[in-house]
């Protein structure tokens, strides 16, 4: 009673976020149950007749659902194993750069694209692999290739995105590395010069391992993130022409549901993407925890 | 540059490195024992990594020169393919045009005061949750903290979240585009963390010289934070300089169109025409010149890079407050 007393203003600082996450996610959550009810738009939430599952029965019938799945697995997936380690693998070369200036520099512009909206990298995007325009078709062009149609073609959108994606990140990714490289105790690399180990060993050997922690934990929320792919990559990107490719469950959603206002259909796939995000960074902490590392929580 | 790569040498570069991480800091990355000369191993690794990396960087920047150098090239040198990392034919037309465009510059403004309203109220919100839970001494913290924690791992998603925005009559308003978004969990933990490291013994001096809570939390607590106050408020500012969704989900009315969100309707024209033309192979479609493409993309760019190195320092540092913990 007297610790409430002695500190009820700080209690009093913590309602507007109890507020905020109640509102905008917490009652959301609740929202949920329109995954369960023929929505109607004017009768609202609770005017509306609870349906049980078929949305869900509706959700798997629909032939789009399993191309919106695999397609935001497929890019998720390439995702993980292109964007999640080239941060690493850039942290590892500033680490190994001597010169501070070139350093800087370097840094200063791999972190630049970070800075920049999807409307803005997708537009450079279309504008440089233009097929009749752009500067990367000219190159070719002048090497005696044909053009390439990047944005039109499925294999070509599915390896832009994935780049684009890279040229966004990783850049930024590497400061959370290179700050846990900065924390390795330099004896370390003392001991490993006095066994002899050259630079490449003492990378394989003292820094790798030392940022093993910091490299599992981004995985785990790597891992987190397999089903959520966010919406404003996929939204910048897509053009219709590869749609069959380009649509993901977040986009779908927001054509199906907020445009065409199948708001009960597309919670609950949005339920779905939800659920299974949770298992598997549950799933991601656990392995983690029993690999003896340190797990999120 | 040349100059820095020959001559630097590991003394300096290792106590150069330790300064700017401040409180942080621990020696340096680079303090492998220094040979006079480098094996002729060494000597290909370096080059191996130096060459790798200039490569890289330039393949992160040439985008930006081609857009840059396309805004200011007339559409006859694009189409050629002339221009590569300067302009040809030097115009400054399109750029004219989007300049004088009232709607390109009313959702700018809009852009700019919603980056510094929402910056401001994200700030604001997130010290007043962080500071509370930081405090250990604060009975109940950690139940707060998982019940913000749930947020982070489990949503409602889209269509529910779109439905409470519109009940609390949000739609059409700039609000719409800043208090659904108003505190992030995930930095809240970030600057909970930084207000931790202050040591304790602060508090308890300020006590004893009768300080209550809130003047310490002013006083006190705030003049200390200022790198985390910084960088975390240049996260949450990229953030809705950046962000289009919301404003394509939220908003309707035109005069309320963030930059991004007018961006994307006036590059959306030119995408459909770049697919249309890749069936076609026609460029009659071709409505939005190329250069004036580029240029409304380094108007929505240039506020950044001119705020970008004042901002530099404080975000690498602030970035390694928040993470160094992991």
């Amino acid at each position: 009673m007297k610790e409430w007393k002695k500190n009820y203003d700080l209690y009093l600082l913590l309602v507007p976020a109890a507020v905020f996450f109640i509102v905008f996610a917490y009652v959301p959550m609740g929202g949920l149950v329109i995954a369960f009810k023929d929505y109607n738009l004017f009768r609202g939430l609770w005017g509306s007749d609870w349906s049980g599952l078929a949305n869900f029965r509706e959700m798997f019938s629909i032939p789009e659902f399993f191309r919106i799945t695999r397609n935001t697995l497929l890019l998720n997936l390439l995702g993980l194993i292109v964007c999640f380690p080239a941060p690493i693998l850039l942290a590892l070369m500033l680490n190994e750069v001597r010169s501070r200036s070139l350093k800087k520099i370097s840094q200063s512009m791999l972190y630049l694209p970070h800075f920049m909206s999807w409307i803005v990298l997708g537009g450079i995007v279309y504008a440089v692999l233009s097929p009749k325009y752009g500067v990367i078709n000219q190159i070719l062009r002048w090497l005696g290739m044909k053009e390439i149609y990047f944005m039109a073609d499925q294999t070509w959108w599915i390896i832009t995105y994935t780049l684009s994606a890279v040229w966004q990140s990783a850049g930024w990714g590497t400061i959370i590395y290179l700050a846990a490289i900065t924390a390795i105790d330099p004896a370390l690399y003392e001991a490993a010069s006095i066994d002899g180990a050259g630079r490449i060993r003492k990378i394989a050997s003292v820094t790798l391992p030392s940022i093993m922690p910091t490299i599992v934990i981004l995985f785990i929320l790597a891992v987190g993130n397999m089903v959520s792919i966010g919406i404003e990559q996929p939204l910048a990107l897509a053009n219709s022409v590869v749609s069959n490719v380009s649509e993901v469950i977040s986009t779908y959603v927001y054509r199906v549901g907020i445009k065409q206002g199948e708001f009960g259909l597309t919670t609950a796939v949005g339920m779905v993407q939800s659920v299974i995000n949770l298992c598997l960074v549950v799933a991601a902490n656990h392995f983690a925890k029993r690999a003896g590392g340190e797990g999120l929580w | 540059m040349v100059g820095g790569t020959a001559s630097s040498s590991a003394s300096s570069s290792a106590s150069g490195e330790a300064k700017p991480t401040g409180e942080l800091a621990r020696p340096a990355p680079a303090t492998r024992p220094r040979k006079a000369k480098r094996t002729p191993g060494e000597l290909v690794f370096d080059i191996l990594v130096y060459s790798a990396l200039i490569v890289f960087t330039f393949i992160c920047l040439f985008p930006f020169l081609n857009t840059l150098a396309n805004a200011f090239s007339s559409s006859t040198a694009i189409q050629t393919g002339k221009v590569l990392l300067w302009p040809v034919e030097f115009q400054v037309g399109s750029m004219k045009m989007i300049l004088a465009d009232s709607s390109v510059m009313r959702s700018l403004f809009v852009t700019v005061f919603l980056t510094v309203v929402g910056t401001t109220l994200n700030l604001l919100f997130t010290i007043i949750t962080a500071y509370p839970l930081s405090r250990r001494d604060l009975k109940g913290r950690g139940i707060f903290m998982r019940f913000m924690v749930v947020t982070m791992l489990f949503s409602g998603g889209m269509i529910p979240l779109f439905l409470v925005v519109k009940s609390l009559h949000l739609l059409d308003t700039l609000w719409a585009l800043i208090i659904p978004g108003l505190i992030s969990a995930f930095n809240v933990i970030i600057m909970k963390s930084f207000f931790q490291t202050i040591p304790d013994e602060l508090r308890e001096a300020s006590v004893m010289d009768g300080c209550g809570n809130m003047r310490y939390l002013i006083r006190i607590v705030l003049p200390l934070s200022g790198a985390s106050l910084a960088t975390i408020g240049l996260f949450y500012a990229v953030g809705h300089w950046n962000a289009y969704f919301g404003a394509v989900l939220y908003i309707n009315d035109p005069d309320l169109l963030t930059l991004q969100a007018k961006l994307r309707n006036i590059l959306l024209l030119s995408q459909m025409d770049t697919s249309l033309e890749q069936m076609t192979m026609e460029s009659k479609f071709t409505v939005i010149q190329e250069s004036l493409k580029a240029a409304v993309i380094v108007v929505a760019t240039v506020p950044i890079l001119i705020v970008y190195p004042f901002l530099q320092k404080y975000f690498v540092k602030g970035s390694m407050l928040g993470s160094v913990k992991g």
